[in-house]
């Protein structure tokens, strides 16, 4: 159930990068940081929490196990 | 005057000459920790942790690309260019080291597989996959290479602008000295020193030298990146005044959006650029360094933060360099070396934030010259004369000599290239190609009914549909006005788009019309679900 949570919001965020809403707009954050660029910025930052929630809840133990069975160096 | 610039530059110089000496000396330390084992080599004798793994990977995917080209799309195309390549990244390349990089580090270690070759020949029972593969990769990664390389020349001219007029004098087209570049330590040179010292600590380090190098740079370019921001911003009155300046002029306001510098479909198909990480040889034999599957774990998490951390001043220092200098200078990959140039003048940290800048540039070339290097000797030498035909010192000293042979090329061709190209449009087409090699990866780890004759249609459609578009561009470019930056677009959307679309397609029909892999293969490859 966790890994298709995340596989949904991966999605949801693939979806959400496209921000055509701010595509022709020049307001300064802060009054400094272009809107289209602080967007972005904080979509960095929604990936690595996803990722974060990847790593805590779908994280491929089993396939660890796999590997320390093969008797290659 | 000129004679404080001089004396300025010339410690700027001394400064990134003591960090290549600091290389120098990483490089000897980690030879003296040499196993001297083929393994320990290669892949580090599969040791690599959390926290190196993590400077590594970085390391080694940010590149001459990532500062030195950022910079100079932003300047040309503003903001848009985080979105494109920036924040697609941050939630493609995770994904991708997810996904993929745990599953063949999981083979990698199962089964003492070192290069890309030996798992995809043994994946899909097919020597010739192995023959046809190989040749495709050296051919992508050195246009990669190259990207580095020349970015390192062009990134070094203009910090030490000044420090040697008599010597290296630069002009304009019209004669006038150019004060950006006169006096600089011309790219010729650049390039050497910097393949030279990349050389030293791969060739006797060997994947060793390289991760604890790339840690190290990682660092370095991290903070020296940032120090850059704060230095130019403050220098240009403030962030807010900074980007006043650019919104203020009617012909650089439109960087601080995306309309009418970058179309709809042109950002949506560069989610296709990132998943070249799946397929870069050099990113592949780094997964294989690690010590367990959990070695894995910061790196996905962090990657995207640290990709922000790197491209959000990039990205501003462009747009601000569009403000400061107007839309005149007219080789963009030079704008970063000139705003540290003519904006920070204190001359220790001009010379600091130049070796940042040569520390991203590095951390990938000696990931890629290794590379290179192991796939020379495991895919040709070893193929062809057997495992036990060589001791592990020879292995050693014929990825050594391969390295060697591999650094000559490049730098002869960074020479011959480096007029006229611009880095970010090379580094993209490169992507492309490892990007439309994705569907392989992805249907050899995930999907049982992919065949043999579908992998090698698939790989050889991709080699022709890439070649056909990329020949296009070149020509296409040679009618350009220099400094005119235009990217092949095929229906408005990246080429990459094609490319994947061929490729996945040939893979996909040729392997449900053609003989599945046997029981044994698969079993060999998947494991069974408990």
């Amino acid at each position: 159930m966790a890994r298709y949570t995340i596989w949904i919001l991966f999605v949801a965020m693939f979806l959400l990068h496209h921000d055509f809403w701010y595509w022709d707009d020049t307001t300064l954050v802060l009054g400094f940081l272009p809107i289209g660029l602080a967007y972005h910025a904080g979509f960095s930052i929604a990936a690595g929490l996803l990722w974060l929630a990847a790593v805590k809840w779908a994280w491929p133990s089993e396939l660890e196990r796999w590997a320390d069975e093969g008797d290659a160096s | 005057m000129n004679m404080l610039l001089a004396a300025g530059n010339t410690t700027s110089l001394a400064v990134i000459c003591v960090y290549l000496f600091l290389l120098l000396v990483l490089g000897v330390v980690s030879a003296r920790l040499f196993k001297g084992t083929a393994a320990d080599y290669f892949v580090v004798s599969r040791s690599v942790g959390s926290f190196l793994m993590l400077m590594s990977i970085f390391g080694t995917t940010m590149t001459g690309f990532a500062l030195v080209g950022s910079t100079g799309k932003a300047y040309s195309t503003g903001i848009g260019v985080y979105g494109l390549m920036a924040s697609w990244s941050g939630l493609i390349h995770s994904a991708v080291f997810f996904l993929i990089g745990i599953r063949l580090w999981a083979i990698g270690k199962r089964h003492g597989y070192l290069t890309q070759c030996e798992y995809f020949r043994e994946r899909f029972d097919s020597p010739m996959l192995g023959y046809i593969l190989f040749p495709i990769l050296v051919g992508l990664v050195i246009p990669y290479l190259l990207v580095g390389v020349i970015g390192a020349g062009k990134a070094v001219q203009p910090i030490t602008a000044g420090s040697f007029p008599d010597l290296f004098p630069a002009y304009k087209p019209d004669g006038s000295i150019n004060p950006g570049l006169h006096g600089g330590i011309p790219p010729w040179i650049g390039m050497g020193v910097i393949c030279l010292i990349v050389l030293f600590y791969v060739f006797f380090g060997g994947l060793r030298g390289a991760v604890w190098a790339n840690t190290l740079q990682t660092i370095v370019f991290i903070i020296t990146g940032l120090i850059a921001f704060y230095m130019i911003s403050t220098r240009l009155g403030g962030l807010a005044e900074a980007s006043k300046a650019v919104a203020e002029k009617p012909e650089t306001a439109s960087r601080l959006a995306r309309e009418g510098l970058v179309g709809h479909a042109q950002f949506f198909t560069y989610c296709f650029i990132p998943l070249s990480v799946g397929m870069f040889p050099h990113l592949f034999q780094h997964w294989l360094t690690a010590k367990s599957a959990k070695s894995f774990r910061l790196t996905v998490v962090v990657h995207p933060i640290f990709i922000a951390i790197v491209w959000l001043p990039c990205i501003m220092i462009g747009i601000w360099a569009a403000g400061h200098f107007g839309a005149t200078v007219p080789d963009a990959n030079t704008v970063l070396g000139r705003m540290v140039n003519t904006l920070v003048h204190v001359p220790w940290l001009s010379g600091l934030l130049g070796a940042g800048i040569l520390a991203a540039i590095m951390s990938s070339l000696d990931s890629q010259f290794m590379c290179i290097g192991t796939m020379f000797t495991r895919d040709v030498v070893i193929r062809f004369f057997g495992e036990d035909r060589f001791s592990d010192k020879q292995k050693i000293w014929i990825g050594r000599g391969f390295i060697l042979l591999i650094v000559l090329i490049s730098y002869l061709l960074a020479l011959v290239l480096q007029k006229g190209t611009h880095i970010f449009d090379l580094g993209v087409w490169c992507f492309s190609g490892f990007a439309a090699l994705f569907p392989l990866v992805f249907a050899a780890v995930y999907w049982k009914r992919a065949t043999r004759a579908g992998a090698i249609s698939s790989v050889a459609v991709t080699a022709a549909v890439w070649t056909v578009l990329f020949v296009n561009d070149m020509i296409a470019k040679q009618s350009r006005q220099p400094g005119q930056d235009d990217e092949l677009l095929i229906l408005n959307m990246m080429p990459v788009t094609i490319i994947i679309a061929a490729s996945a397609l040939t893979l996909v029909v040729v392997s449900l019309v053609t003989q599945p892999p046997s029981t044994q293969t698969l079993a060999k490859f998947f494991p069974e679900k408990r």
